[in-house]
């Protein structure tokens, strides 16, 4: 990813910062800028969140693509955070550890890193609540 | 709105083709389509092509006018479309042949889908792939193509009764179909223990739970019902197109077990079409993982959620089953050149409505459908054919 890409999004991926619609209070991460429940009538504004959820679902990746191959095997899930939205995250675990149901919540962690001159990528995973 | 038929198809041989350009493949494909409908270039209207990646694959972007042109077609000037949707590129390129003469704009029109996957290393076309998906939001943290597939049925097989060993059924029975169909890349029979003992890529999906990566082409010409005895004695007719969309992240899904854009594509085809379920004689979906087979024939309503696991092992969706499913081996076993297989799943349609389908025909066929998905199902092209 490029420096330029990956640094527009900085405040997302390493905070947490969403959106959400105050004219029905739907919250968005990824942010999105047009609510697709109250579209033109929507506001969005930002919203900071609280980094708790829930696994909906996970997968343990034994293959991967280049930049997340030292990683393997690793935890990826869905997250249900607890204001609704739900998001594509690394669970930060024992592949053995993982469960539907289980609670997580958010910590900062390098994500990867763009060959070995590159910048490194920085990000949100989770980490299961003791 | 005219109705529309299918006069000719042509599909190469798929699989690790080595020797074959990405030029070499379409022309070949488009040439046996051509030669099926007793055709001559000069007849041809308008080109559609369904291609993925050829950006990534071959680092050549402008299909539209390199297929024309390699067709023999740029002294005529025909206009020739790229149509892309990820894996469904090739659903859609056939959609916009049948509403482009459907429309009366167009009369004879092409519809080819081509991807040549094995000129780059193996890493860059499983990263070329996960642009399918939402490349910022999913495929950034990690989450591979198979792995999202696998969310699915880790999410599918703790709500529904599932075991390992139906969906490795899934597998079985295509390579069952691909070992009698002779464009399939892969084409000897496998048993569930070859499925359940293949390497882990990410779990519950294992090796032989996933379409491989594939070279090929395939092409299929359209034109006005009224106008299609001139070309062939058995046109197939357009029943039905239908086209949904869903969001491109599988984490904003309603259901992540459940592809709504399946859903709403396959009822609005089934009304288009007016038929119904137990009409349909065979289905080709879109098996690019075991699990999206399950899904599918679920999602177009052929059994009821959570039941698609002990159909597939009563034999159900086997040859001479109550619907067979992937009589071309499917994705997995007949292969998956990304852009073409919408296409070469209208080739296997067609095929068997004719009674061209060799060892795996269906007795006494009369009506098929396709079901083509882009991504983990933010796009879904369903058409129904049949004989006329």
């Amino acid at each position: 990813m490029s420096v330029a890409r990956f640094w527009r999004k900085i405040p997302q991926r390493y905070n947490l910062l969403g959106t959400k619609c105050e004219t029905c209070g739907r919250h968005f991460f990824p942010p999105r800028t047009f609510c697709p429940d109250c579209r033109r009538a929507g506001k969005i504004v930002d919203h900071k969140f609280a980094g708790s959820g829930t696994v909906v679902t996970y997968s343990v990746i034994h293959t991967a693509s280049e930049q997340y191959e030292a990683l393997t095997p690793y935890v990826i899930a869905i997250v249900k955070l607890d204001e609704g939205p739900q998001i594509t995250t690394q669970v930060v675990c024992r592949p053995d550890q993982v469960k539907i149901g289980m609670k997580v919540k958010s910590v900062f962690r390098r994500i990867a890193t763009d060959g070995k001159s590159g910048i490194i990528h920085y990000g949100t995973k989770f980490v299961p609540v003791e | 709105m005219r109705d529309v038929a299918v006069i000719g198809v042509g599909c190469t041989r798929f699989g690790e083709k080595w020797e074959s350009s990405f030029r070499d493949l379409f022309v070949e494909a488009g040439a046996l389509a051509l030669e099926d409908a007793r055709l001559s270039g000069e007849q041809i209207d308008a080109m559609y092509v369904g291609n993925m990646s050829a950006g990534r694959f071959i680092e050549q972007e402008h299909i539209g006018a390199l297929i024309a042109d390699y067709a023999g077609m740029a002294t005529r000037h025909i206009p020739s479309t790229r149509v892309e949707a990820a894996c469904a590129s090739g659903g859609l390129a056939f959609r916009q042949a049948v509403i482009a003469v459907a429309s009366g704009m167009e009369d004879i029109v092409v519809a080819a889908g081509v991807e040549k996957m094995t000129d780059v290393e193996p890493g860059i076309s499983t990263d070329a792939l996960t642009g399918a998906a939402d490349r910022e939001w999913e495929g950034f943290m990690g989450a591979t193509f198979p792995g999202l597939y696998a969310m699915i049925a880790q999410d599918y097989m703790h709500r529904y009764p599932l075991t390992r060993e139906q969906l490795a059924q899934v597998a079985v029975k295509n390579h069952y179909n691909g070992a009698r169909n002779p464009i399939a890349q892969f084409q000897s029979e496998i048993t569930l223990d070859t499925v359940m003992k293949s390497t882990m890529v990410a779990d519950p999906l294992r090796l032989f739970d996933c379409s491989p990566i594939t070279d090929g082409a395939a092409a299929v010409i359209v034109a006005p019902l009224e106008r299609a005895r001139e070309f062939t004695d058995t046109p197939i007719k357009v029943l039905a197109s239908a086209q949904a969309s869903d969001t491109i992240a599988l984490h904003d899904r309603r259901d992540i077990s459940t592809l709504d854009a399946s859903v709403a594509a396959g009822q609005w085809a089934f009304k288009m079409a007016k038929v119904a379920h137990k009409d349909i004689d065979m289905v080709e979906v879109h098996d690019c993982f075991s699990i999206a087979e399950i899904c599918a024939i679920e999602d177009l309503g052929f059994c009821k959620k959570g039941e698609a696991g002990k159909f597939t092992a009563d034999g159900e969706t086997a040859l001479g089953g109550k619907i067979p499913v992937n009589t071309s081996g499917g994705l997995k076993a007949c292969g998956h050149p990304v852009g073409a297989t919408g296409i070469k799943q209208v080739f296997e349609i067609v095929q068997q409505l004719r009674g061209e389908a060799g060892k795996r025909q269906i007795d006494g066929a009369k009506i098929g459908m396709t079901h083509n998905v882009g991504g983990t199902g933010a796009t879904v092209a369903v058409h129904i054919f049949g004989r006329v």
